[in-house]
């Protein structure tokens, strides 16, 4: 399978079940695009006539090799299906610390901050209950992650930082490596913790949407005053500070401003040089919610922020656009490939009180609690779901050409819009497409 | 040298089935999504791999 296409006048085909990538003159773009239904004959006397026999034989040669090396028309890479592996260990957890917000974001997924139950802190004894779960639950893995979410995390910083050091010192007798990211509306960034998280090496997520005015219509405060001017304050202090390491600007796009190309340029011009803008995940009766007949409007908006991140990095001023990086020499693994987000699986989150879920878009769903932090992982009916629902098993997948990159989607959207983990949301799914496409684009010229 | 065709990355993804799988590589939705699922963009942690 091939997905052959131009962008900007530069032919590009993916090989789809090898993962290889070339860029192509216009003739064997017709000449691959036909390759498996003309005989090779046809093919030449289809297009000598206009390239010229030579042309035509170098082309054919030149498929011939690539196909032989298996990177042009490659069969599938498990043509069995595929087996998930028979395992139990979680070595990611999502902590909601704060179940309470100070903001009241109109979009927000958690229920502006509650996730539909009580507002509530996660307790110290909950924290370390989680951290002494990961640890046992890894099992052998050197590598364990620990994200601090809502809500909003820094309205629980005490425990935050209780939960740094213990996590640290776990990890040190454990013999494993933690990473800690924190996810955060900015407004308790202040210089305290600016220095605590330079000093513990935090990665740091920075939710802000771009411009003022758009910013403001979808995260107001409970007063419904807009926030931006203090997020982009602190936002802005903390990434031009010393403290600051990896970290993402992370906005929310909505059918409000489906020119969301400016808020990139926006977040680009404060200095920002990570920026990640996600489609908003809405339902039908939202006033915000993309549409289907949004979808022309978004595809040439991604284009447009193509040739913007293009003329940045061009002018020596790159911005690294997180939906657009891709790494075609040593990227993910065919395995890594299979297991997408991994939620539900290795990846869980936690309640304050200490529920175990899929992961924080399922916090609350009735019937996806997996067991809590004191008595483990439980609910293997949900484990298997999640573990089931990869793209072999997905029909919508086995036919698209982007399946080994967005490995199937978000499970929580697929419930959401489908009310089947085995049904991508189909939005998503043209997004994602038209991502890759730019994302391949970005890489081809970058080579060139 | 090829003329009409340049392959400007990609290994084949089976060649990753043998020394894959490690899982010691980052959660995805970990890192900047949360609302999504993006798993190309995702570094490999193996140098068994590379």
């Amino acid at each position: 399978m091939i997905h052959a296409f131009t962008f900007d006048g530069t032919d590009i085909v993916l090989d789809v079940n090898s993962g290889a990538v070339h860029v192509v003159d216009e003739l064997a773009l017709h000449v691959i695009r036909d390759y498996e239904t003309l005989p090779e004959e046809n093919l030449a006397q289809k297009y000598a006539p206009v390239y010229g026999p030579a042309a035509v034989r170098e082309v054919l040669q030149e498929v011939r090799e690539l196909k032989k090396r298996g990177l042009l028309f490659a069969p599938d890479p498990l043509p069995e299906g595929y087996r998930p592996p028979e395992e139990d260990t979680v070595k990611a957890l999502c902590l909601h610390l704060a179940h309470d917000c100070n903001l009241r974001c109109r979009y927000c997924f958690a229920g502006q901050g509650d996730f539909g139950g009580d507002r509530g802190l996660m307790s110290p004894e909950v924290g370390r209950a989680a951290i002494d779960f990961l640890m046992a639950a890894s099992g052998d893995r050197r590598h364990v992650e620990v994200d601090f979410f809502g809500g909003e995390p820094l309205l629980n910083r005490r425990v935050l930082v209780d939960l740094v050091h213990y996590g640290n010192k776990r990890a040190r007798q454990a013999g494993k490596e933690i990473k800690f990211t924190l996810t955060t509306n900015a407004l308790l960034l202040d210089g305290e913790m600016r220095q605590f998280i330079g000093d513990y090496g935090l990665a740091v997520v920075l939710s802000i949407d771009g411009r003022p005015e758009v910013h403001d219509r979808m995260r107001p405060f409970p007063s419904g005053a807009g926030s931006y001017q203090q997020v982009m304050e602190n936002v802005s202090r903390f990434v031009h500070s010393p403290h600051c390491g990896e970290y993402y600007i992370r906005g929310t796009f909505t059918r409000y401003n489906l020119d969301f190309t400016e808020d990139v340029r926006h977040l680009a011009e404060a200095g920002f040089q990570s920026i990640s803008l996600e489609p908003v995940v809405a339902g039908a009766g939202c006033d915000y919610a993309l549409r289907e007949e949004d979808v022309p409007v978004l595809l040439a908006e991604y284009d447009k922020l193509t040739r913007y991140l293009l003329e940045r990095r061009r002018q020596g001023r790159p911005v690294e656009f997180f939906h657009f990086i891709i790494d075609l020499e040593e990227g993910p693994c065919l395995p890594k490939r299979l297991t997408g987000c991994s939620a539900g699986q290795e990846y869980l989150a936690v309640t304050p009180a200490g529920d175990l879920y899929p992961c924080h878009q399922f916090v609350g769903r009735p019937g996806f609690r997996m067991g809590n932090v004191f008595n483990g992982k439980a609910g293997k009916n949900s484990a298997n779901l999640f573990q089931k629902a990869h793209i072999y098993n997905k029909s919508a997948c086995g036919q698209c050409w982007a399946k080994f990159f967005c490995s199937g989607g978000c499970h929580a959207n697929a419930l959401a819009f489908n009310g089947d983990l085995l049904k991508p949301y189909h939005l998503g799914c043209l997004l994602a497409r038209k991502r890759l496409e730019c994302a391949l684009y970005l890489e081809a010229i970058a080579r060139q | 040298m090829s003329k009409h065709i340049k392959t400007i990355g990609g290994r084949a993804l089976r060649d990753t089935v043998h020394n894959g799988g490690c899982r010691e590589c980052r959660t995805s939705c970990q890192s900047a999504c949360k609302t999504s699922c993006t798993v190309g963009n995702q570094a490999c942690a193996n140098k068994k791999n590379k």
